[in-house]
């Protein structure tokens, strides 16, 4: 009967995107497999997309779900641009992990 | 009450399809757990009633960001498992566990200190509010086609630069040594001549070996 007077106020949502977020965060630094840091890039970018829409949702202005649209069109660029690199990499060095990349260095 | 339980359903596929992503040994179960989460996040958005997001969520990236990875993976062949325990760099991963930590407290934090939630003030446009009576997807379209008209066209032109930049990291250019099979002393052969050119003598040869 106590959870019956509870509303999804925007402090859960915003506490689960930083959930999300710290958790892709920390895959990004753990992970060598560039293409698995690619997904957890896509995990914080979700966990921003979460607090963007129940700003939204609190303020009531639609402005929150078009930052969300964008965000949407950019993730979906870098992914394509991204996974390019990857593929661009790998032909030349098969097996390369993100560490490899410093051979980069002049 | 109902909303409740489907906000914590939808946390719990988030939150385990997203330690799964960064514990997963092999890329190929990475990718299926982000479907995971993915769709997680859809189920929020139709919590939060943004109906087309949660469309366009699930048939952007569930239906072709995810499946992007998983071709690459397949096309790379390194869908093999990858071993945790190396550790190039000492004491890389308690780094960034507590890294990750602090940051999720500092956020958590914020989050709590400022328990009112957004303290901003929406839009008194009619226009842009959410529950002045039309659907958000009509919402959305109506204002993203005026008052975010240029930032929408900006959008175009980077998802055209982000085509040609893919296929121009992507094309293989020829390689050292197929660029010296293009020296002009090779390019005298018989097969590169006008067509037509050799049939007159060829025909000739043909008639002297069988004479």
């Amino acid at each position: 009967m106590i959870l019956a007077e509870l509303a999804l106020t925007p402090p859960y949502y915003l506490v689960l995107s930083a959930l999300m977020f710290a958790i892709g965060a920390t895959g990004l630094l753990i992970r060598r497999n560039p293409l698995v840091m690619f997904m957890c890039v896509e995990l914080m970018l979700n966990g921003v997309n979460i607090s963007f829409v129940a700003f939204g949702a609190d303020l009531n202005d639609v402005g929150g779900q078009i930052s969300v649209f964008f965000v949407l069109v950019v993730a979906a660029v870098e992914v394509v641009v991204g996974l390019a690199l990857v593929v661009a990499i790998n032909r030349r060095r098969a097996d390369a992990t993100a560490d490899d990349v410093s051979l980069l260095r002049g | 009450m109902a909303e409740f339980i489907t906000f914590f359903f939808g946390a719990a596929i988030i939150l385990a399809g997203a330690i799964g992503v960064v514990a997963a040994r092999n890329a190929v179960h990475s990718a299926l757990f982000l479907i995971q989460t993915l769709l997680g996040v859809a189920v929020i958005f139709v919590v939060q009633e943004a109906h087309f997001l949660a469309a366009v969520q699930i048939v952007v990236y569930a239906g072709a960001i995810v499946i992007l990875f998983l071709f690459v993976i397949m096309l790379l062949g390194v869908d093999k498992a990858e071993d945790l325990g190396v550790e190039p760099i000492a004491g890389q991963k308690p780094l960034a566990v507590v890294l990750g930590a602090s940051l999720l407290a500092t956020a958590i934090t914020f989050v709590l200190v400022a328990t009112d939630g957004a303290t901003g003030v929406g839009s008194a446009d009619p226009e842009r509010q959410l529950d002045s009576g039309i659907t958000d997807i009509e919402r959305i379209g109506r204002v993203l086609f005026t008052e975010y008209a240029v930032a929408f066209q900006l959008t175009a032109a980077l998802l055209t630069i982000g085509v040609i930049g893919a296929v121009v990291l992507t094309r293989s250019l020829p390689t050292a040594d197929q660029l010296d099979d293009l020296e002009p002393a090779s390019m005298d052969l018989p097969s590169l001549a006008p067509e037509g050119a050799n049939d007159e003598h060829h025909v000739d040869a043909v008639d002297e070996d069988a004479s």
